[in-house]
């Protein structure tokens, strides 16, 4: 398929125009509004749906094929989170806990714009390996440590004692759930799994259709925030997630994942987190500006990442593989 | 009815503290709490810990003494940053003895 039909193939799922959907009715100022009990209830299903799923798979691969991937998802979080870091003190003049408050958020990762990815993998029927959803787990807390760390040290920060913040992290529902689905998932296996599986598995592309819904709305009313910030953060919130994506989908390459492995990375590593960042930064770095990071990540980075990045960084997977054509 | 004037301490805040401010509480005095979801906006306008988040507001009985150490501890910890308010009013409660 060439680059315009991959992406037509990705803006006209369900998921993303039901996404478009909530951002047209929060636009209009409908009164949709997706139940707070029906939110909650829909990302515990689809997280520990993505770590079940994952801990099935998990089980067909040696150790071995999966040390370097992990090893690189780590080395991912720490490296993005610092660069953005660096990037957002020298060029933007952004100060320091607020420097560290986005490096935590665009270093770590969104579990749903990695559903999103998986979904549009499926449909132009190139997989990725079984085991990336573990990845995701691992991307999620490097980076919101490395960028407490940072900006705590540039500003002697106040805030709660660094032992509570990580426990707040690693006790955190998308952590405890993924890698609890991880764990339930490889112990069970497939053959004690598929009495599940028409929940989980067939279930999980409509329960989507209904959250996308939600983000949409979540990012419509975000939107209208977006006024007052500079637009060097706004230029920030597109960029970071090129670069980001440019360097997982080259890391993928490096440690040998397949084309279907390498967007994924791509796409994961320019993802921005909204639910485990914000918690974290909020305790950690009190000081810091709370809605600026989450507003860029919902309202501009998402909406990125799923309409463009996700084709995009399948096409450069692509061209990384087979060359230029 | 015999009633004993006491102390009712109210804590509206951004629900990241929750936990945390209960706690404190209780290692201030109190012998129970209310705790309540709450929405509305203030000078901090929206909330972070959720997408849309919400607040809690938290209630406690407590004698003079706590309720004065219960305000100076979160002014201290937790005013500067974050969006919280706190307020005291004088109650009269029966079973004066089953708050202090």
């Amino acid at each position: 398929m060439g680059p315009l039909e991959l992406l037509a193939a990705n803006l006209l799922s369900p998921i993303v125009l039901s996404f478009a959907l909530g951002v047209a009715a929060a636009w209009v100022r409908s009164d949709l509004k997706i139940p707070d009990d029906l939110y909650s209830a829909l990302s515990i299903y689809l997280l520990l749906a993505i770590g079940m799923k994952g801990g099935v798979e998990i089980s067909r691969f040696a150790p071995s094929q999966i040390v370097w991937p992990a090893i690189a998802t780590v080395a991912l979080g720490l490296g993005t989170a610092i660069l953005d870091f660096g990037f957002l003190r020298r060029a933007l003049r952004v100060s320091a806990v607020d420097a560290a408050a986005l490096a935590a958020h665009y270093g770590s990762v969104s579990a749903v714009t990695f559903i999103a990815c998986s979904q549009y993998l499926e449909a132009v029927t190139t997989p990725a390996e079984g085991f990336l959803p573990a990845l995701v787990a691992l991307l999620e807390v490097p980076a919101i440590l490395i960028a407490l760390v940072l900006g705590r040290s540039a500003s002697n920060g106040s805030g709660e004692p660094m032992g509570a913040v990580i426990r707040e992290v690693l006790a955190g529902r998308s952590i405890v759930l993924l890698v609890g689905g991880l764990v339930i998932g490889a112990l069970a296996g497939k053959e004690r799994f598929s009495p599940v599986a028409p929940l989980f598995v067939d279930l999980y592309r409509g329960a989507l259709v209904i959250f996308l819904l939600e983000m949409g709305l979540t990012a419509g009313r975000r939107a209208r925030e977006l006024r007052r910030i500079g637009v060097g953060l706004l230029v920030f919130a597109v960029a970071a997630p090129l670069v980001h994506g440019l360097l997982g989908v080259g890391a993928g390459r490096l440690v040998g994942l397949s084309v279907g492995g390498c967007t994924t990375l791509g796409v994961l590593a320019a993802s921005a987190s909204y639910i485990a960042a914000p918690a974290a930064v909020r305790l950690g770095l009190p000081a810091a500006n709370p809605g600026v990071p989450l507003t860029l990540a919902i309202a501009v980075t998402f909406p990125f990442n799923l309409a463009l990045g996700i084709p995009l960084f399948h096409r450069l997977a692509l061209w990384m593989a087979e060359g230029p054509r | 009815m015999k009633t004993t004037p006491l102390k009712l301490v109210t804590v509206v805040a951004e629900s990241v503290l929750g936990d945390r401010i209960c706690e404190e509480m209780r290692s201030l005095g109190a012998k129970g709490f209310t705790v309540s979801e709450a929405t509305g906006e203030g000078s901090r306008g929206l909330r972070t810990s959720e997408l849309g988040g919400k607040n809690v507001r938290i209630e406690a009985v407590v004698g003079p003494d706590a309720a004065d150490r219960i305000l100076e501890r979160l002014a201290e910890r937790y005013f500067p940053h974050y969006a919280i308010i706190a307020f005291v009013h004088d109650v009269h409660v029966v079973r004066g003895d089953k708050y202090v």
